[in-house]
């Protein structure tokens, strides 16, 4: 399947859109050329009618970054759709204590003001602050968080107000509000920067709460979805590395209010996250890296490189023993499947970080990536942090808030000398950095950012991967193409992914897509055209 | 437990929906205008819109579920979306050739008032719809209604739409099948064929949802009513809506603007529904039910009889659309189990008219409840304070039968974490056979699985 075939151009991906929609979308299409500087076009409108697989403002706020937090009733203010689209759909797994008071779990039920046309009329925040009252009067929480729909903001519920009011009267539950309306923005990454924004505002720093231990982190941009986090945490706890929170993967109100008394932030996904890493650095003196924990090579680089943050000689060699209890695993999951995936061919076209952070473990499965690109991606995503100072704020980036923050007076804290700091970068330690996805992809490969279904099936026509990773709604239709669709935002309902662990169950799940027999099912042999032998016995024959 | 903060303690609530037995309108509007043939279906919102129902409609499905949305950002809420809408329509028209775009709205068009005529005409104008192509729309804003309504709507408006009036009637019966599976659409026009009645079936998802794997993606499927079909029921004799609240204001349309009658009834859930609705295309066609499908309801009713005792007296909760609880309600007080908590999110009052009918006498204790706030959440505490013996509703009830170890049927919208419910009927007697044998198999096995080993039985 996986001969290799002239690369298409970057016209023939866009030749049948109207001259306009041809002009603009090859901005977004990039034909790798190693070794120059360049610019792919991101983060920028998708046009109407193209079929896109981007998802909205609302959905990167509630559902994605406050969505894996267990103990905060995450309420949606607006119609039902929006609260029940993202109810326990995304797979962020979590574990709630066992004594009581931190054993609430609120992920698996959804909450709304459904709201109705007399609301949109007459407005709904009467409605909000009665459906706050009755949330906190049956269930008690910590927190609620309120989150705001298209009609919220067209209408001017000032919800802000209400969560202000009622945090006031509750005394002992925070309320907080986020502007998150789908329109705002171009895709799920305003949501992000909201979601951020408002846990930086409202809970961040609230708690006081000092947990013991010698070498304390937080982990970025990590969701925990089919138990990633798990994997994680696990591997920072043998190595001796306490984790503070995670954002918000497995996390918890507490452990957000008592985040800020981290000394590193590890930052996953950086799309999603990085806002709070800069802000978290500004305001309390807590420095951030960038890691992946996704392949075998990549978790060890970044064990590796937290450790090196810290350069205490027991850590190090802990990570060490950590890492070399591991790879043999590792090692021989590879050697079992590389037979069936060396040689192979992918592409992948998901998040913010993921058509990055997976291509580590395609490489370690020998199969090349021939073209990637991210839904909500902005160009640092793609060309590096490099890029920062050249982006220009567009009208739809402006709309969403900046926070002026500045160093904490009482908690901002050195946690390291610009000296050692000079040390570590001179041995090419990198901070707050991060290259972006263009870096990893070969010469000839195709870089595209928001990929319409159209250029999506010319893809696969004309490369025939062997290997499509995406999302839920590009599922089928790739398979219905006779191509296998590996789903990278729900890991199709297995994982996790993260880790070594991780790896290993990455391999032997792409070695089952790879070594499938299903595929060939496709056709009947007379459609094929294959001559069908039936043996056929005359009755009189079989007699005799 | 997973619903750990459930209790049996029932506080009043006047604003919080928790755990809803319902979602919005425009995904009803999506999945109806997929039972069009050629239609591409579009969203007029934001892009969460479409995608969340995209997805919803691919994680029930299975299949490929293509939509475009118009992607409004801040600007376009402002000033309107019309440039958005005029765009998309040449873009899907230019890349995607579909017969026809079927544009629903969403609670953010609603809000800001756009006219989605005055849109259409002016991409018209602007010669951005191709000859011989349409355009249909359907409003259905979110904070109206539920996704069954959504569902009504579109069907409504693609008749009002497209179906042309006729003087002259022909001998030819519309059939509005309502939200049901493809696999119930199919069994329908099964049933009709057998009595050899000429018929148009609308919407039609059956070979749209449930394609055979070929090796090519089809954007448009063989399956769905196809448009001169629909503008052909303009001179159908009759129309039949199966479910008032999905297809009542489809058979209204049509009477309305083409002087078709119609006839509303129960989806053909269950023995009594389709004995009726089989007896009213008997009595208004002429044609007569043949003895095969006769046979099929002996066979029902056979089963029914030889399984009797594992079914008496079963304490069933069930959520979903009115359009199907109430004959499933039927269905389960007919064989002898008792429906005792019924929640839907859908509103309408004769819901309650109808279930106090059919249970009144037979099942005094049930509750039913329908409506903003007629919640899952509310059904859970119902079942806190008496538990139940099965339920049946769609994935999210899983939760529920997990930690009430009850066994679980699932039925309805949507089921995320099976397969079969596309494929195989709910419908007519065969699908009041796949139920019962579900029904039974999750009810057996708890017993086999409870059953003392001295009493674990062979023959049941």
């Amino acid at each position: 399947m996986s001969e290799a075939k002239k690369p298409i151009t970057v016209e023939q991906l866009v030749d049948v859109y109207p001259a306009k929609v041809a002009r603009k979308r090859q901005g977004s299409i990039i034909l790798r050329e190693p070794g120059s500087d360049q610019e792919i076009q991101a983060n920028v409108r998708t046009i109407p009618g193209i079929i896109t697989q981007r998802g909205c403002t609302y959905a990167g706020c509630k559902g994605v970054v406050l969505g894996p937090t267990r103990d905060i009733i995450n309420l949606t203010h607006g119609p039902i759709g929006c609260g029940f689209y993202s109810w326990l759909t995304r797979r962020n797994q979590t574990r709630p204590g066992t004594e009581a008071g931190t054993d609430e779990n609120f992920m698996t039920y959804c909450f709304s003001t459904d709201m109705q046309d007399s609301n949109i009329v007459f407005g709904g925040e009467k409605k909000l602050r009665q459906a706050i009252q009755e949330a906190y009067d049956i269930f008690h929480p910590k927190a609620i968080g309120v989150f705001a729909t298209c009609p919220v903001g067209l209408i001017g519920d000032d919800i802000h107000a209400v969560a202000r009011e009622m945090k006031e009267k509750f005394g002992d539950c925070n309320v907080f509000a986020f502007s998150c309306e789908g329109y705002k923005g171009v895709s799920q990454s305003a949501g992000h920067h909201i979601a951020n924004n408002q846990l930086f505002k409202h809970v961040i720093g609230n708690g006081q709460k000092q947990v013991e231990g010698k070498f304390k982190i937080n982990m970025l941009g990590e969701y925990n979805i089919g138990g990633d986090a798990f994997v994680i945490e696990d591997l920072l706890e043998r190595c001796g590395i306490t984790l503070l929170s995670s954002f918000s993967g497995n996390s918890s109100y507490e452990k957000f209010e008592n985040s800020h008394m981290a000394d590193l932030n590890a930052v996953m996904c950086h799309r999603s996250i990085n806002y709070v890493a800069d802000m978290m650095e500004t305001k309390f003196g807590i420095p951030w890296i960038k890691v992946n924990f996704i392949g075998a090579k990549a978790s060890a680089k970044s064990l590796r490189k937290i450790g090196e943050y810290f350069g205490d000689a027991e850590l190090l060699a802990r990570i060490e023993t950590v890492i070399a209890e591991e790879m043999p695993k590792v090692d021989a999951a590879l050697a079992e499947v590389l037979p069936k995936t060396k040689g192979k061919t992918t592409m992948l076209f998901v998040g913010g970080s993921r058509a990055h952070h997976y291509q580590e473990l395609f490489t370690e499965l020998g199969m090349k990536t021939l073209a990637a690109g991210y839904e909500f991606g902005h160009r640092d995503d793609y060309e590096g942090r490099k890029v920062l100072p050249d982006i220009k704020v567009d009208s739809d980036s402006r709309n969403i808030e900046e926070l002026e923050v500045s160093p904490d007076p009482e908690r901002y804290r050195l946690r390291m000398s610009d000296e050692r700091k000079q040390v570590l970068a001179s041995k090419g330690f990198l901070f707050k950095d991060y290259e972006g996805l263009m870096e990893e992809m070969d010469k000839g490969s195709l870089v595209i950012d928001d990929l319409s279904h159209h250029e999506m099936e010319v893809l696969i026509k004309s490369h025939k991967p062997d290997v499509f990773c995406a999302g839920i709604k590009e599922k089928y239709a790739v398979q219905k193409m006779g191509v296998p669709l590996k789903q990278l935002h729900s890991y199709d309902y297995g994982g996790p992914y993260a880790g070594f662990q991780g790896a290993i169950n990455f391999y032997k799940d792409i070695a089952m897509i790879a070594g499938s027999r299903v595929w060939s099912l496709i056709g009947a042999p007379w459609e094929k055209g294959e001559a069908l032998r039936a043996q056929y016995v005359r009755p009189e024959e079989r007699s005799a | 437990m997973l619903l750990r903060h459930t209790t049996a303690e029932i506080k009043p609530r006047e604003a919080l929906t928790v755990n809803p037995a319902k979602t919005c309108q425009p995904i009803g509007a999506l999945y109806a205008a997929l039972g069009i043939h050629g239609c591409l279906p579009h969203s007029h919102g934001s892009q969460g819109c479409c995608s969340y129902h995209r997805s919803a409609l691919t994680r029930h499905y299975k299949e490929p579920i293509m939509a475009g949305t118009s992607s409004f950002t801040e600007g376009s809420s402002v000033f309107g979306g019309q440039m958005n809408l005029v765009a998309a329509i040449n873009n899907m028209f230019t890349i995607y050739d579909p017969e026809v775009i079927a544009i629903h709205t969403t609670c953010l068009s609603e809000t800001i008032g756009d006219d989605i005529p005055q849109i259409v005409s002016k991409a018209a104008e602007e010669g951005k719809i191709p000859k011989g192509k349409c355009v249909i729309h359907a409003n259905t804003p979110s904070y109206v209604g539920s996704h069954v309504t959504g569902f009504s709507a579109m069907c409504a408006q693609t008749l009002r739409q497209l179906a042309a009036p006729a003087q002259i009637k022909e001998c030819r019966f519309n059939v509005i099948p309502g939200w049901v599976e493809p696999g119930d659409m199919r069994e329908i026009k099964r049933l009709l064929k057998a009595m050899k009645l000429p018929f148009t079936l609308f919407p039609d998802t059956s070979d749209v949802l449930d394609a055979p794997q070929t090796g090519h993606h089809e954007m448009y499927p063989k399956g769905g009513t196809t448009i001169p079909a629909i503008r052909s029921m303009g001179a159908a004799e009759r129309t039949f809506c199966l479910g008032e609240w999905a297809s009542q204001a489809a058979g209204e349309a049509l009477f309305k603007y083409c002087q078709v009658p119609f006839e509303v009834l129960d989806l053909p859930i269950g023995i009594r529904a389709t004995d009726r609705f089989l007896s009213a295309l008997t009595e208004y066609s002429g044609f007569t039910v043949p003895d095969s499908i006769t046979d099929e309801r002996g066979r029902l009713v056979d089963m029914i009889t030889d399984m009797q005792q594992y079914l008496y007296g079963k304490r069933v909760a069930l959520w979903g659309d009115p359009d199907w609880l109430i004959p499933l309600a039927e269905f389960l007080s007919d064989i002898d189990m008792k429906p005792v908590y019924i929640v839907s999110g859908t509103a309408g009052k004769s819901f309650d008219e109808r279930l106090g009918k059919i249970l009144g006498s037979v099942v005094p204790e049930a509750k039913f409840q329908n409506g903003e706030r007629a919640d899952m959440f509310l059904m859970h505490q119902w079942i806190k304070q008496e538990g139940v013996d099965l339920l049946i509703g769609n994935s999210y009830g899983k939760y529920i039968a997990r930690d009430e170890d009850t066994p679980y049927v699932r039925m309805g919208f949507p089921i995320y974490d099976r397969v079969g419910h596309s494929y195989f009927p709910s419908v007519g007697y065969a699908g009041g056979m796949r139920l019962l044998e579900k029904i039974l198999s999750v009810i057996m096995d708890k017993q086999d699985r409870d059953a003392p080993e001295e009493s674990f039985e062979l023959v049941m």
